[in-house]
C-alpha cells in the first residue's frame, strides 16, 4: 500500500489539472472559487484517506461535485452541461450521466466506486462517512439504477 | 493551467484559517540561509537549516499528520520573532512550542536549555546536571544535535567543558555566528 503523501505534495501535483477541469466546466470566473472549494474539501477528508492509489481520480471527483454544486447554486433548475469536445470519455463521465437523478450520496458512491475504481475506504473519506456506509450507499444506488432500467 | 500566486495564496490562507492543517510551514530567508519553519495549532514544531523539502515534508507528516501545507501566514509570528532576533531587537522568544514525539529526558533537557540566557553559554555537562543526570553530557550532546527548534531553543549556547564550540546541528559556522550575534564571543 502506498503511503499518503504530505498534502503539499498532493496539492502541487494536482492543482493545475483541477483548475483546468474547473475552467472548462465553469468558466474562468467561477473556476477560482470552485478551485478553492475543491481543495478545501479534499483537505477536510485527507486525514481519513487510507491509501494513496487513485488520488488523481479522487480529487477530480471532488472537483466534479463542486462543479455540480456550483451549477445548482447559480441555476437551480438547469441541467449540468456536459463536456462536448472530449473524444474518449472516461468511465466516470458516462456514469455521471447514467446516475443523474440518484440521491447525492448514492450517486457519488456509485461514480467513485465504478467510475473511478476507488476503495470503500477512499469513498468514505471523500464523503465524510465510513466504509460500511459507503458500501451501502453504492449498493443502494446500483439497486435503484437496476430498478430504473427494468421495463 | 497555471494557478496564479493570488489563487494559490487564497487557498493556503483559507486552509490555515479554517484549522484544516496538521502542520503549516514556510521557508524563510535568514542571515543563516534558508530556514524551514513549521507550526501546528499547539505551537512551533520545527526549524530546519538547509531544508530539503521532500525530506522535511515527509518528516512533518510523520510527526503531525499528512495535512501538511505551506501556509506563510500561519507562521507570521515565528517569522516576525526570528527577524527581530536576527536584527538584535529580541533576546527572548515568546512562542508556544509543540515538542511532541520526544522522550521525557529530552523534554526535560530542552526545558533547561530554554533557561540558558541570551548571550551566555553553558556546558553539556552543566546542562545534564541541571536536568538531573550529571554525567549524561554525551546524551545531552545528542539531544542538542536533534533539537527540533534550533535558535528558538538555544542549543548554540551549549559548549564543551573547555569552552570549545564542539558541534552544532546546523554546522559550527552557524553556531559561531549566533554566539557572535548575541555578543557571547568577544574574540
Amino acid at each position: 500500500m502506498e503511503a499518503i503523501p504530505p498534502f503539499e505534495t498532493f496539492y502541487e501535483e494536482h492543482r493545475s489539472l483541477v483548475l483546468a477541469v474547473l475552467r472548462k466546466r465553469l468558466g474562468r470566473e467561477r473556476a477560482d472559487d470552485a478551485f478553492q472549494e475543491t481543495f478545501l474539501r479534499a483537505l477536510a477528508a485527507y486525514g481519513r484517506l487510507r491509501n494513496a492509489e487513485n488520488l488523481r481520480a479522487w480529487v477530480l471527483t471532488i472537483a466534479e461535485r463542486v462543479a455540480i454544486d456550483t451549477y445548482r447554486r447559480i441555476r437551480p433548475t438547469a441541467d449540468v452541461p456536459e463536456l462536448s469536445h472530449e473524444d474518449a470519455r472516461p468511465a466516470y463521465e458516462d456514469l455521471g450521466e447514467l446516475t443523474d437523478g440518484l440521491p447525492a450520496t448514492e450517486r457519488a458512491a456509485v461514480v467513485l466506486r465504478y467510475g473511478y475504481d476507488l476503495t470503500y475506504d477512499q469513498i468514505a473519506a471523500a464523503l465524510g462517512s465510513n466504509a460500511t456506509a459507503a458500501r451501502q450507499a453504492a449498493s443502494a444506488g446500483v439497486r435503484r439504477l437496476r430498478a430504473r432500467s427494468t421495463p | 493551467m497555471t494557478v496564479t500566486p493570488d489563487l494559490d495564496n487564497r487557498f493556503r490562507d483559507a486552509a490555515a484559517r479554517l484549522g484544516l492543517l496538521d502542520a503549516a510551514f514556510d521557508v524563510l530567508e535568514s542571515p543563516l540561509g534558508e530556514l524551514l519553519v513549521a507550526a501546528t495549532d499547539r505551537g512551533l514544531l520545527r526549524i530546519s537549516y538547509d531544508p530539503d523539502p521532500n525530506v522535511e515534508l515527509e518528516r512533518l507528516a510523520r510527526l503531525a499528520g499528512s495535512r501538511v501545507l505551506r501556509a506563510p501566514r500561519a507562521v507570521d509570528l515565528v517569522r516576525r520573532e526570528l527577524d527581530e532576533y536576527f536584527d538584535q531587537r529580541r533576546s527572548v522568544f515568546d512562542l508556544a512550542l509543540d515538542l511532541r514525539g520526544l522522550t521525557s529526558f529530552s523534554t526535560q533537557v530542552l526545558g533547561e536549555l530554554a533557561r540558558v540566557p541570551y548571550g551566555h553559554t553553558a556546558t553539556y555537562g552543566e546542562l545534564a546536571a541541571r536536568a538531573g543526570r550529571p554525567g549524561a553530557a554525551r546524551a545531552v550532546g545528542t539531544i542538542m544535535n536533534r533539537n527540533p527548534v534550533p535558535i528558538v531553543l538555544p542549543c548554540h549556547r551549549i559548549v564543551g567543558a573547555s569552552g570549545a564550540l564542539v558541534g552544532y546541528g546546523g554546522g559550527l559556522d552557524r553556531k559561531e555566528r549566533l554566539l557572535r550575534l548575541e555578543g557571547a564571543l568577544l574574540i
